[in-house]
């Protein structure tokens, strides 16, 4: 490939160091001995200890796990359904609207999303006395929501890019629709399907402005602790915290990285 | 043989736009078929309709004595092998191939049975468990073929079957599809772009064109007797004269042209008159070319000079320019070998035919 | 994969298998095809669309004391209660105006930001070696699923009077005080570009990863210079996914919350910040809704136009 101008080096140079810059400070941070993050008082992992037995901070985290985990896999559900229906079922009553409704998710922003759900949730409390306590239920409802938009895209354009012969020779060898969803579509559209759900985790576990909106008493997730910790300025334990976070991310993201080199070089001939 | 498929009076509209015109056609038991046609002129969108991809817009398909039209392609007895294959990535070779009779419910011995015998006829055999992503081309198609014909349909429909091949191999595989159509007398139905393929493949062609049927016959018929220009052009080449019907005879008729400058002659009952304006055609290999006038010319003697020549090996090529400024193309064998060429630019020739050698376009 | 004939191509796009299928299938086959519409459907008009209808029938009520703070929109004995009492404050009180527009500048100028940093970075992977590309992609990826928050967070610590960027420049001797960084529109600006790069920089890759350099080679080819042939062969192609990008940076950014708080300080006036506070603070349900349609209308427009945009670019690309 052409050598890059000197322009464009510069230009990502200077955007990658842009990106990473602040995270390599918030690690370099993390092991400040000094509570005064700005002033540096020595090596030091005693923030990290900290963090291991803060209650606050575990409980939060194993709620915004458990929120996460169950609207990813709700929302892969949901989403699968929905991309395979705008791919694959042609010009259908009300796709437009449901096309419409599908990519908008994704660009409302948070406090819109969030205020109209719990406005929801009210209401329906008010008519049918569900749900009374908002918390797991809501958040998770909420989550699933915005996450289906990205899980749906995502599958419909792997299939839009799937051969759509191969469902059809299924068909000509005697397959029933439904069989050959499970025999041939699934089994091929499984990696976005994946990715998708990833995404659909990051995208829950990282949520503050809609899961304030509709969480209550009782139920904090572990971005809102950080928010409201954050607010009163920088902290030593949320450095901490940020680089486990950071690098556990990391670390997924290296093996993914290694997996897909393998899986790239002992591929097709 | 027994008739076996039955379009009758299928047309497909898409919209306002017409893929399929009304076509009706007869397709014996156990017959090689061939619809042949370039781009968009229909042909694929009539094998969906066979296959069950499509629902005709008019019209009906009855195979076997039963009408098929509604059904959908997987309770037909048709199976199809797809221009891309279609082989399924994630399935190794002989999963791939008993597909078909496992969604049958066919019993686990009877397949393991079935699906060798198959590979073998195929010449799969050792690669039995490999996926698709470690086979070349020539092997997928075999594959393909394989699984289509596991089931024993009544019907395969191939898409282009031989368009992905290189040249050697699509002789070899041209071959090997008819030995294997004529060992299990399956009736095929085959689409392609290819004259050269439909013409060795098929025992009768179809030729399309803007979703109709410009004419159908055997391969001699299409290429000796074709029934107007498009099917004279389409297969291989055509020198054509347009011309003023001068004599009407039992077998042969005259034809005064003025690009030839002469009389020519064309055989065959013609339904034509005198003082009708008609198209007569000529096909290369059918001319005769030497540098002196033939003696005893009973058909038609034209006296040129060769404008272009091409030396293709087997055969030579000449473009023979005509008084008129009329080009007739002519082939020839190269039935001696020399260093020197038989003809050179701008040589003075005679081309000749027997009046039997040309054909008259109807349309 | 072959040649596809434009019959063949008319049919796919028309119709469809499942459409087929509807028409010469059995009961059990339609059904299942329903069921898979009916249920994200269902899902999506209850707890996406639903909602709105909601936020408007709230926005025209009044606040009440009580649970929950709207009154009802009925009277006992069911004429309707509603007013544009909320709508008429937004209007007539200035602060709500500089808001919105306030909201407007900022999202646009985080966008151009984008736009002009992102773009370039894009096409330099876009046009790297397919090695390279994937591990830049990744790395443009990776802080992307590291926390937002703490990603906002990790600027505070770089942006305030102690930190980094201020000792550094004053160990330099650049400067003798601290410059204020944080709690300005500036510190709100880089968090935004900050959060949002990612975004526009994915969807730019994907229509420039599609594009054949070869364009680009051959107007070089006939003497066009390195400035020339982007503005003849490159932009034209890419516009709808730049197009794209923009209003994906645009739309959110108009309503941000975190941002503005962390970074810009408990004065900066955002409109996201009037929608929570109205709401929070002053259980003001029905004033904050009116806010939100009043935003929701600013976005139509922009929602539409991303939507085109999107449908320009699938079609390019197919």
């Amino acid at each position: 490939m052409k050598s890059h101008s000197r322009f464009i080096l510069s230009v990502l140079a200077f955007g990658y160091a842009f990106l990473y810059i602040p995270l390599v400070s918030v690690v370099v941070y993390s092991f400040n001995d000094s509570s005064l993050a700005a002033v540096w008082g020595g090596f030091s992992t005693r923030w990290y200890g900290e963090l291991l037995r803060n209650e606050q901070v575990l409980d939060a985290l194993f709620l915004s796990i458990k929120i996460a985990v169950t609207s990813a896999t709700l929302a892969t559900i949901l989403g699968t359904m929905s991309g395979m229906a705008l791919a694959r079922f042609g010009r259908f009553k009300g796709r437009t609207l449901f096309s419409g409704m599908i990519s908008s998710p994704m660009v409302m922003p948070e406090v819109i999303t969030g205020l109209s759900l719990l406005l929801l949730f009210v209401t329906l409390q008010q008519l049918t006395g569900w749900p009374g306590q908002r918390g797991f239920s809501t958040i998770t409802i909420a989550h699933t929501t915005f996450s289906m938009a990205y899980v749906a895209v995502i599958v419909q354009s792997r299939l839009v890019a799937m051969n759509e012969s191969l469902e059809e020779a299924a068909m000509d060898l005697g397959g029933r629709p439904l069989r050959v969803v499970f025999d041939i579509t699934l089994p091929l559209i499984a990696p976005a399907m994946i990715a998708g759900w990833l995404l659909s985790f990051t995208l829950s576990l990282d949520d503050l402005v809609i899961a304030s909106f509709v969480s209550g008493p009782g139920s904090t997730t572990l971005p809102m602790l950080i928010f409201s910790k954050v607010k009163l300025g920088v902290s030593p334990d949320i450095n901490a915290l940020a680089s486990v976070i950071i690098a556990m991310v990391t670390l997924g993201v290296a093996v993914a990285w290694l997996i897909m080199r393998r899986n790239a070089k002992s591929g097709p001939l | 043989m027994k008739n076996f498929i039955h379009i009758k009076g299928v047309s497909k509209h898409f919209g306002d736009f017409v893929a399929v015109d009304q076509v009706d056609l007869t397709i014996a038991q156990g017959e090689l078929f061939s619809i042949l046609g370039g781009s968009g002129c229909g042909k694929t969108t009539l094998l969906r309709m066979l296959a069950g991809f499509e629902l005709p817009t008019f019209g009906s398909i009855e195979i076997d004595g039963s009408d098929v039209t509604h059904q959908p392609p997987y309770d037909r007895p048709v199976n199809m092998m797809f221009q891309s294959y279609a082989i399924f990535p994630h399935m190794s070779v002989s999963k791939n191939v008993s597909y078909g009779l496992r969604k049958d419910g066919v019993a686990k011995k009877e397949v393991g049975r079935r699906v060798d015998e198959m590979l073998e006829l195929v010449q799969l055999a050792e690669l039995k468990d490999r996926k698709p992503d470690q086979l070349s081309g020539g092997q997928r198609q075999r594959v393909a073929l394989a699984r289509s014909l596991i089931k024993r349909p009544k019907v395969l429909l191939l898409d282009e079957p031989l368009a992905a091949l290189d040249k050697k191999l699509r002789e070899r595989t041209q071959f090997e599809l008819m030995n294997i159509q004529d060992e299990l007398g399956i009736t095929f139905v085959v689409v392609t772009h290819d004259q050269e393929e439909a013409m060795t493949l098929s025992d009768r062609i179809a030729v399309m064109n803007g979703g109709r049927f410009e004419q159908i016959g055997t391969p001699k018929e299409i290429y000796e007797f074709p029934h107007n220009r498009f099917v004279a052009d389409f297969i291989g080449t055509i020198n054509t004269f347009e011309g003023v019907v001068t004599v009407v005879q039992e077998d042969e008729i005259s034809v005064y042209s003025d690009e030839a400058g002469e009389v020519l002659a064309a055989s065959g009952k013609q339904l034509v008159e005198v003082g009708q304006q008609i198209e007569i055609a000529v096909r290369p290999e059918k001319i005769f070319i030497g540098k002196e006038k033939p003696a005893d010319s009973d058909g038609v003697c034209l006296e040129g000079t060769v404008d272009d020549l091409g030396y293709l090996g087997n055969r030579s090529l000449y473009r023979i320019k005509l008084a008129s400024g009329k080009i007739v193309q002519v082939s020839s064998q190269n039935r001696r070998r020399s260093i020197t060429r038989f003809l050179e630019w701008d040589d003075k020739v005679w081309i000749s035919w027997k009046p039997d050698s040309a054909v008259v376009l109807l349309d | 994969m072959g040649r596809q004939s434009l019959d063949l191509v008319e049919a796919r796009q028309c119709c469809g298998i499942a459409r087929l299928v509807a028409k010469v299938g059995n009961k059990n086959d339609e059904l299942w095809r329903r069921f898979a519409v009916a249920v994200p459907y269902l899902w999506l008009l209850v707890f996406f669309l639903a909602p709105f209808a909601i936020i408007l029938k709230i926005s025209l009520a009044d606040p009440i004391l009580a649970q929950p703070p709207y009154s009802p929109s009925f009277d006992s004995d069911g004429s309707p209660a509603m007013s544009l009492g909320n709508y008429g404050f937004l209007f007539s009180d200035d602060l709500y105006a500089i808001t919105y527009l306030r909201s407007v500048a900022m999202a646009a100028v985080t966008t151009v930001l984008c736009l002009l940093v992102g773009f370039p970075i894009a096409y330099g992977i876009a046009r790297s070696s397919t090695e390279t590309r994937n591990l830049l992609l990744l790395l443009i990826v990776l802080p992307f699923w590291i926390s937002f928050l703490l990603r906002v967070y990790a600027w505070m610590g770089l942006m305030n009077n102690y930190g980094v960027i201020n000792t550094v420049l004053m160990w330099t001797g650049l400067i003798k005080e601290p410059l204020q960084i944080m709690y300005t529109d500036f510190a709100t600006a880089v968090g935004l570009v900050y959060s949002y790069l990612p975004f526009m920089i994915l969807p730019l890759y994907a229509t420039l990863e599609r594009m054949n350099m070869d364009l680009v080679e051959a107007a070089q080819d006939l003497g066009a210079s390195r400035t020339r042939a982007f503005w003849d062969i490159t932009w034209p192609l890419a516009k709808a996914g730049t197009i794209a990008g923009c209003l994906l940076v645009f739309i959110p950014a108009m309503g941000e919350y975190v941002i503005p708080y962390l970074l810009g300080g408990p004065d900066s006036l955002f409109i996201g910040r009037v929608l929570f506070d109205e709401f929070f603070l002053n259980r003001d349900w029905p004033l904050a809704s009116a806010v939100a349609i009043v935003l929701l209308m600013l976005l139509v427009v922009p929602i539409v136009l991303l939507q085109r945009a999107q449908a320009r670019d699938e079609e390019q690309a197919a």
